[in-house]
């Protein structure tokens, strides 16, 4: 989840978040060198008493000055392109989920074998138990196995919501009438907090997503209870 | 081909990736498989056949329609107000 005063993106949990979190790093540090390099160019500029009168053009510095932009530029597309391919690769899921948006919950259904469909609602403040997160903790987590490709299907049933969880790397559009189909592998187990990204009505804010990776043998026996209660 | 299908269900996990549907939307996906088992059931059922094969295409539209539409869409089918052609 995020912490107080953060500034940077929230630590990856899964293979593509690492891959995003590093371009961000990378395409950053060049906004910076980009940044720093024109702010030293106006405090020189703007604090030397000399003037140059003589100089009308060059072409060598117009050169450099084109040339060198364009391989930035390149630098930054490359990398950006393999993230972008290595997203839409073909996986292969071991399970499939389907988050629904209602106002103002999400809905869980694991319908690969049986049919075990539940409701999550976010905590209410004044329920917390010490310790636990404000507007992110809900009654039931999205529980799924650790290390395996998961396929999520997003879908709205009255108006648009959006699946969103940092940690993972995803954040889905929820439609009513269409199946949005994203895809992750939780890298580690851990709890993955998210909250809806698109404005749902009155308590768009409070109907946060929480994904929990475990072991498949605590999946499976998750999975059974839940059924159980049902 | 039916002891295919008989090992393809007993090593089902979830739908696989289907060349069909490879984009992100995938409600064409969802809303086919339904169609196509309600079919190979009512054309195995007129043919006298079992219909075991068609079970696949249950697997996978369990798999991936949710389970509002799947209620919504068998009333339908009930009522005789399904738009879909079976």
């Amino acid at each position: 989840m995020a912490h107080p005063t953060q500034l940077g993106f929230q630590d990856a949990a899964s293979p593509v978040m690492e891959e995003l979190l590093h371009f961000h790093d990378h395409a950053l540090m060049i906004v910076f060198l980009i940044s720093t390099l024109v702010l030293y160019i106006i405090i020189a500029m703007v604090s030397t008493k000399l003037t140059n009168k003589y100089i009308l053009d060059s072409q060598e510095i117009e050169i450099v000055w084109t040339i060198l932009p364009a391989v930035i530029l390149v630098l930054i597309a490359l990398p950006s392109l393999r993230i972008l391919y290595l997203m839409d690769e073909i996986n292969d899921p071991h399970l499939t989920i389907k988050a629904m948006g209602h106002q103002w919950y999400w809905s869980y259904e694991y319908t690969d074998y049986e049919n075990l469909g539940f409701d999550s609602y976010m905590v209410p403040t004044q329920d917390l138990a010490p310790g636990q997160f404000r507007l992110l903790e809900t009654d039931h987590r999205m529980v799924v196995p650790m290390e395996s490709p998961v396929r999520i299907l997003v879908s709205a049933e009255d108006v648009l919501h959006s699946w969103a969880v940092p940690s993972l790397g995803v954040k889905m559009d929820a439609v009513p009438g269409r199946l949005n189909q994203t895809a992750f592998i939780a890298s580690r187990p851990g709890v993955f907090y998210g909250q809806c990204s698109e404005i749902c009505g009155a308590n768009h804010s409070f109907m946060p997503i929480v994904v929990e990776a475990v072991p498949l043998e605590h999946f499976e026996n998750w999975s059974s209870l839940m059924l159980e209660d049902a | 081909m039916a002891e295919d299908i008989q090992q393809k269900l007993e090593k089902y996990r979830t739908a696989p990736f289907d060349a069909r549907f490879p984009n992100q939307n995938q409600t064409r996906n969802c809303w086919q498989n339904y169609l196509d088992y309600y079919r190979c059931q009512k054309a195995l059922d007129a043919k006298g056949v079992d219909t075991a094969p068609c079970d696949w295409y249950k697997r996978v539209y369990k798999s991936l329609c949710p389970l509002s539409w799947i209620e919504k869409w068998d009333t339908q089918r009930e009522d005789g107000t399904f738009p879909g052609k079976i």
